[in-house]
């Protein structure tokens, strides 16, 4: 009993000592086609060479949660260690039929969309497990969606720092002053991810998160 | 209640208003499967007032697990108007004291209906557009 009583006083005490040496979770989140695979590609392709997952033009090419661990992130001369998650788009609505127009057949678009939904419930049950979020907006669509609202507000709720991302900055139409100010409260960063283009203020903001948690 | 089988044909459809009060002593659950049983029936829905954040992240959660089990359901449109937060100190605080009394965002509105019947819900911050499917 007393040895038992010893043993969890000193892992209490080793695990407090290294909490902060855990990796940081850092989530991407965002609506469907956004480009939040291709950040984190982009971001695991810099840094150990290696990407997480495909893209595609087809919405909901991300159906699972995708991971990878222990990517150092150098900025500057500092490093930080993430365990970078990929979330599938956050959707309120998923047809089937919309993927018909890809060319894709009746029973894999049906396969597809029966994937998409599970993956948004996946993504919603894993909002409480991130450290940082970078919610990736698509610069050239309307930001006033009640999905981008709605996650911003759950991370709010729960005190994780937030990063809004306008990506697709090489496009003609792409706005981010009307990101910056659908949500004035939070840093906004143009970036094109295609093209990485802006990584740096990207990394910097990340990093400026990070220290917060 | 329709569910499920006429929902992919729209036949018609009509708009229902749900005052705060309807709701507003139901957990979160139950204000949930309202909600979806409302607009499972082929109504746009008028909330007044607004559900709390993870309420409105537990209905899209719902409603994908809807769509897996019922047919021709392929999900809802979904938007939310509210004050843009610039009452000043003094205007906040009544709205904070107003919102502790009734339980809810009172100058909210929220509007809910099935994607075959609203194709797309255009927002700005001060208005709603609700495009109709043909």
């Amino acid at each position: 009993m007393v040895i038992k009583i010893v043993t969890n006083f000193f892992s209490r005490i080793f695990s407090n000592m290294f909490k902060h040496k855990k990796d940081i979770k850092l989530g991407f989140y965002g609506p469907p086609n956004a480009g939040k695979t291709s950040l984190a590609n982009r971001v695991c392709k810099d840094f150990t060479g290696e990407e997480i997952g495909s893209v595609s033009k087809i919405p909901h090419e991300t159906r699972n949660i995708q991971f990878k661990e222990k990517v150092e992130i150098e900025y500057k001369g500092k490093k930080m260690i993430f365990k970078m998650i990929d979330t599938p788009g956050i959707a309120t609505k998923i047809d089937y039929e919309n993927f018909l127009k890809y060319k894709m057949n009746r029973k894999d678009a049906k396969k597809r969309a029966k994937e998409a939904t599970q993956g948004v419930i996946e993504s919603i049950k894993w909002l409480d497990d991130m450290d940082v979020v970078v919610i990736v907006l698509d610069a050239t669509e309307n930001p006033y969606n009640q999905v981008n609202i709605t996650i911003i507000g759950n991370l709010v709720a729960r005190k994780i720092p937030v990063l809004i991302v306008a990506n697709k900055i090489d496009k003609g139409k792409a706005d981010v002053k009307k990101i910056e100010s659908a949500f004035p409260e939070y840093d906004v960063v143009g970036i094109s991810a295609k093209y990485g283009k802006n990584l740096e203020e990207f990394y910097e903001s990340v990093f400026k998160l990070s220290k917060k948690i | 209640m329709k569910r499920g089988k006429d929902i992919g044909k729209i036949k018609g459809f009509s708009i229902q208003f749900l005052p705060y009060s309807e709701i507003k002593d139901l957990d979160s659950n139950n204000r949930i499967k309202k909600i979806l049983s409302i607009v499972l029936g082929n109504n746009i829905l008028i909330l007044q007032g607004r559900l709390k954040t993870e309420e409105e992240a537990r209905l899209i959660g719902d409603t994908m697990a809807m769509i897996e089990h019922i047919k021709d359901f392929k999900g809802i449109e979904l938007a939310v108007i509210s004050g843009n937060g610039n009452e000043g100190i003094w205007g906040k605080m009544k709205k904070g004291m107003a919102n502790a009394l009734s339980g809810g965002d009172m100058g909210a509105i929220t509007i809910i209906g099935p994607a075959t019947i609203v194709k797309e819900m255009k927002r700005n911050p001060k208005k709603i557009e609700l495009l109709l499917n043909k």
